[in-house]
């Protein structure tokens, strides 16, 4: 990666086809991609470009940037506790799209946000993250049944918008999901929030299969994703492998920007060598 | 009058996700299935003549249900009209959260689910749950904030006493809010097993339908006996409004009626001072814990802590029906602040023997305030949503000038 053609820059592709490029790329390799995520403007946003970009440098192939929000149902108490940091060090989208803007050249950006953020006015939404070079976003806390609105604005904007398949979540609505996805399907690894987990559910790898099945877009995987082998096993099996907690616990330890620059940097390398061996 | 769960008219065949442009759910895609299953369970079970017969007995031999009207006759006096209140305080474990934790015991009994969660804010619905799984013998964990446990403390004891493991909760302002927020996260990861009862009328479909058709007994209870009473409908019908289970359930048998509906919010330290819980006063469009509602928040959509003295009443966020209601202008909705409140569960005490809990001492405070005492021919039925002992040491606290 690194190379601005394929980058989800203001005007050069739509969001969408930065994120089936950076699948593509991934896929004529032979392996899958590799999409760390980041808390945006944790601790500060100068630190959070900074990592936005070693994780470039290591070899992500795309990238989730958190937006932090007050009651974030779907994470664990890493995430959530950073999420209140920044926040209460003032965080607002607006800050966590610096660090979209600085980024989005070399890599595509795919937000993570929750609804209500998006709700007010989805067409707004869409434009101003649109306009930071961002390609789309996944929203956790909303299902299928209330995603419209959300869907419309993003399509226009030529945003992604990621939908979620739990493992809960029966065959034929898994369908129903896949009929709707933009860019690729996050496949929740297990039931719970999101945080590191020392072993993935046995049968994942089945479930990766038949979404897999159903599916157009590639599927990726992520909640509880933690080290190199976890990462080659499902990368194994998967389209995408996304690695969450681990990577923002490193920041939360790290004393400064670079140490935590060095921290992710180990992490997301180790993880980018897995998937090519 | 017997106790009598008339549960299955209110949506006469469906179960509402949506009440106009609020409700819905807006939850991780892990727990749509169980929310799915969980409607589909409660639509049987609400038509199955053996489950309402052991909800109905369990409501009359257990709770002691129906819970008396009461002509409040020097409250009257003082407010110049006559005043009924549906004593729901005199209600197995001194409030009307008992209602829907039996009925939700009873369906996770049902559903063939042995671990039950809750959140508590007050500890009421906290307590009423811990109740009910040891009358149904099922494994209990309640989520509450440490704020909370600390203001509400007899409350955690009487949790505890009964075999429920009380689980503080740290983040944020340790309050309600945050308790509903541990609980959703526990019930993410253990869905298979654990049925959540949420504790008021809020939360993603079918949860604001189907505590609402848990608690309309005592507006069904009220309505009958207020008929027979005095052989008329009460001009208003006045309940306090946290989440909006007391007030969803007394108002639904009346929404037909000529009646004017009464929610009384919290305002805290005052609307202006931004610190309040008057979600529907003075919120906005919005999606907490799984449902578009009215809610507390900012420009961006962080949701913002809410505040009142009363801890039932301090929550950012309120049952989707109520912000319905509220757009239709077929309910109104009015907010009473932190002193007004306290003020009038020592003036309810003195007037008529009753220590009312800190969240329908809201509802008191606002018939006694002018805009209260403006009203038409006709007399009010107040519901009087639980006990105060639980706020007994935090209001002679402030009463005496702590804080
Ligand atoms: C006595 C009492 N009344 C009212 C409430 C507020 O809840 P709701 O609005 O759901 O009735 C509570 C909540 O704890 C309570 O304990």
């Amino acid at each position: 990666m690194g190379d601005p053609e394929l980058g989800s820059g203001e005007g050069s592709s739509s969001g969408g086809e930065a994120v089936a490029d950076a699948f593509a790329l991934a896929g004529s390799e032979g392996r899958a991609a590799l999409m760390p995520y980041l808390m945006g403007a944790f601790p500060d946003v100068a630190t959070a470009t900074a990592v936005a970009n070693a994780y470039v440098d290591s070899g992500a192939d795309l990238i989730e940037l958190g937006v932090p929000f007050s009651d974030p149902l779907a994470d664990g108490p890493v995430i959530h506790a950073a999420a209140t940091r920044a926040l209460d060090a003032g965080a607002n989208l607006e800050s966590v799209l610096e660090t979209c803007r600085a980024v989005s050249a070399r890599i595509p950006v795919v937000l993570l946000c929750y609804a209500n953020m998006i709700l007010g006015e989805p067409e707004t939404f869409a434009r101003k993250i649109a306009e930071a070079g961002a390609a789309g976003a996944i929203v956790p806390d909303l299902p299928l049944e209330e995603a419209r609105p959300v869907r419309k604005a993003f399509d226009a904007e030529g945003l992604v918008l990621v939908p979620l398949i739990a493992p809960t979540t029966p065959p034929n609505r898994r369908k129903a999901i896949a009929e709707q996805a933009r860019g690729f399907i996050y496949l929740v690894s297990s039931t719970g929030t999101t945080g590191e987990r020392a072993r993935m559910a046995d049968d994942l790898s089945v479930l990766i299969s038949e979404v897999r099945e159903v599916s157009e877009v590639p599927v990726a995987v992520g909640f509880g994703i933690s080290n190199a082998k976890q990462v080659a096993e499902i990368g194994g099996v998967a389209g995408g492998v996304i690695i969450g907690s681990r990577l923002v616990r490193a920041v939360d330890e790290a004393g400064d920007p670079d140490a935590a620059v060095e921290a992710v940097s180990v992490v997301v390398g180790e993880s980018a060598d897995a998937l090519r061996r | 009058m017997e106790a009598s769960t008339k549960i299955s008219d209110s949506a006469s065949g469906g179960l509402e996700s949506h009440f106009g442009n609020y409700g819905g759910r807006f939850v991780p895609e892990t727990l749509v299935p169980a929310l799915d299953q969980l409607s589909a369970a409660w639509l049987e079970a609400r038509d199955d003549p053996e489950f309402t017969a052991e909800l109905d007995r369990l409501l009359r031999d257990f709770v002691g249900r129906p819970t008396p009207l009461y002509l409040a006759e020097r409250l009257s006096e003082r407010v110049g009209r006559e005043v009924y209140l549906k004593r729901e305080d005199l209600a197995h474990t001194g409030a009307h959260k008992i209602n829907n934790a039996i009925g939700q015991g009873l369906l996770a009994r049902r559903m063939g689910k042995r671990r039950v969660i809750a959140e508590t804010g007050a500890g009421q619905h906290g307590v009423a749950t811990a109740t009910a799984c040891a009358l149904l013998g099922l494994d209990c964990a309640v989520y509450m904030g440490s704020e909370d446990i600390r203001r509400q403390a007899p409350n955690v004891e009487r949790m505890e006493l009964m075999g429920t493991e009380v689980v503080p909760v740290d983040a944020g302002a340790r309050t309600l809010k945050e308790a509903v927020s541990a609980a959703i996260r526990d019930w993410v990861s253990n869905v298979e097993d654990t049925h959540y009862i949420i504790g008021s009328a809020v939360g993603p479909a079918p949860y604001p339908a189907l505590v609402r058709d848990l608690q309309r007994v005592i507006g069904d209870e009220a309505r009958e006996q207020i008929l027979t009473v005095t052989g008329s409908l009460p001009a208003r019908v006045i309940a306090c409004v946290g989440g909006g289970s007391n007030a969803i359930g007394t108002f639904v048998p009346f929404l037909e009626d000529p009646v004017e509906l009464i929610g009384v919010e919290a305002a805290g330290s005052g609307i202006e001072s931004g610190s309040h819980g008057a979600s529907l006063v003075a919120g906005k469009p919005g999606v907490l814990h799984g449902a578009m509602s009215s809610v507390i928040s900012d420009s961006e959509g962080q949701i913002l802590e809410a505040h009142s003295v009363s801890a039932g009443l301090d929550y950012p966020g309120v049952g989707p029906q109520h912000a319905h209601l509220r757009d239709l202008e077929r309910a109104r909705y009015v907010a009473v602040g932190d002193e007004d409140a306290l003020a009038a569960f020592g003036e309810l005490a003195r007037l008529e023997g009753i220590i009312p809990a800190l969240e329908p001492a809201h509802a008191v405070a606002w018939l006694l305030s002018e805009e209260g005492r403006e009203a038409e021919a006709g007399c009010d039925l107040l519901t009087m949503s639980g006990r105060g002992d639980k706020d007994l040491a935090e209001v002679v606290q402030k009463i005496s000038g702590g804080s």
